[in-house]
């Protein structure tokens, strides 16, 4: 989420990273980049209007990329790499996958916050060109009871700034709980109120091993928080410290995005799939869930969403709204986008022929 | 001189011409390599110095073996080839 005064989103798919002019009367591609390469994440850095992509090129590895000329032209930077194990790991890790990019808070401009799998949390102080591990949060004792949630590995994919802190974060790890620091990174302290039915009884409501999908703040009231889990949907009205369910979500509350309104916390939006098991919209017919008190009663929009034989999933960063609250952008695993501009009430359908998208920013 | 060739996929990321270089080990030929194009060795080799997953390293027709510390020999008229696996869809 960003200002809001353009209406652009980058797209960040399988095979490429798409740039759409969604102004326009017949939306249209603006720009590619990358063609042919999975783009993990996408950001638009709000603060000094600089495009970031995180790459993973499979067999070459996962690269980093910054533009400073709106995608013109493209510089490499260093990835966010582990160091050497220490004495007491078997193996040393090495990054598989960015994850999520983020600015750091307004106060500080050339820092950014970088998730990726298998769990670590990066900080850069310059932009981009050099990465440091977090190393309390990945010395963490129960990292070791982490574990993979459609990976391998565990990955933190949601790192939200509290806007009146820069010490202050929330981070989201699948599958290892939500965590947060109130002194920049140098302790964290897991939430508590997460359920996981997935485990056994007694480690259910265990913090440690929740997964989290997806985890994004109100700026405008950054005491609320919104998590689509695993198991459901949850609530923070305490900055994340704790966790409250969502009960009695139709036609399903299991999905893996969210978006939260700017301004409204009590306004959220989440795309629901089936289940577990049967990752595809309820009955083959796509919808939007949205709320406006706070998770109380749902409203479930269908307009402009196909309704027959859809099979369309919306990942974890594949959901965004702009700095307006009214402009959402959400793109599918099968490369269909939509996008609205009255707040969710109705989408139009832009394209089906993306490549599966794996994150979108509206800006 | 040992010389280093790299396939084809690697040239879509990132530059990476035939160089001949110095060295009697995988090891110490590559690392002449990277300091030539030091952009190279992220797309070879992960941040623990290790050949990549999914990146194989031939002297002439035989793979490595030291797959960690490249400790494989390399003759004087060697050739090095770094190629990627064939995957994906």
């Amino acid at each position: 989420m960003t200002s809001g005064t353009v209406n652009t989103a980058l797209i960040g798919t399988r095979k490429g990273f798409f740039v759409y002019d969604l102004d326009a009367d017949n939306p249209t591609v603006t720009s590619t980049h990358f063609l042919g390469s999975p783009v993990s994440a996408v950001l638009h850095d709000y603060r000094d209007d600089t495009w970031y992509a995180g790459l993973d090129h499979g067999h070459f590895g996962v690269k980093l990329h910054r533009s400073d000329d709106h995608g013109a032209t493209w510089t490499e930077l260093a990835y966010p790499a582990y160091p050497a194990a220490a004495e007491s790991e078997v193996d040393s890790s090495t990054t598989k996958l960015i994850w999520t990019l983020v600015p750091g808070h307004p106060s500080q401009p050339a820092v950014l916050w970088c998730g990726t799998i298998p769990g670590g949390l990066f900080r850069s102080d310059d932009r981009g060109e050099t990465w440091q591990l977090n190393q309390a949060l990945w010395n963490e004792p129960s990292r070791a009871e982490w574990f993979g949630g459609g990976y391998d590995q565990p990955g933190l994919h949601s790192i939200s700034i509290d806007p009146r802190s820069a010490d202050s974060m929330t981070v989201g790890v699948s599958c290892g709980g939500s965590w947060y620091t109130d002194d920049g990174g140098a302790s964290w302290t897991v939430s508590t109120g997460m359920r996981a039915a997935y485990m056994p009884d007694g480690r259910a409501d265990d913090p440690r091993i929740q997964d989290p999908h997806r985890i994004v703040r109100c700026a405008a009231a950054p005491d609320v928080l919104w998590t689509q889990h695993h198991n459901g949907i949850f609530r923070s009205i305490d900055n994340g410290r704790t966790w409250s369910a969502i009960a009695d979500v139709a036609p399903s509350a299991f999905g893996f995005a969210v978006a939260v309104h700017p301004s409204d916390p009590e306004t959220a939006w989440f795309v629901p799939a089936e289940s577990d098991e049967v990752r595809i919209p309820v009955e083959g017919a796509m919808v939007v869930n949205r709320t406006h008190d706070g998770g109380d009663t749902f409203e479930t929009t269908s307009a402009g969403l196909p309704q027959q034989n859809a099979y369309h999933l919306i990942y974890r960063h594949g959901l965004d709204v702009d700095g307006t609250g009214q402009r959402l952008v959400l793109a599918s695993t099968t490369g269909s986008l939509w996008h609205s501009n009255d707040g969710g009430n109705s989408f139009r359908h832009i394209t089906s022929s993306l490549p599966p998208v794996l994150c979108v920013q509206h800006l | 001189m040992p010389r280093i060739q790299v396939a084809k996929a690697f040239r879509r990321h990132v530059e990476c011409p035939d160089l001949a270089v110095g060295g009697s080990t995988v090891h110490d030929a590559l690392a002449e390599y990277f300091d030539a194009f030091p952009a190279v060795r992220s797309y070879v080799l992960d941040e623990h110095g290790a050949v990549r997953k999914h990146v194989a390293i031939f002297v002439g027709d035989d793979q490595i073996t030291d797959r960690s510390h490249l400790s494989d020999e390399v003759t004087e008229d060697g050739i090095v080839y770094i190629f990627q696996a064939l995957s994906g869809g």
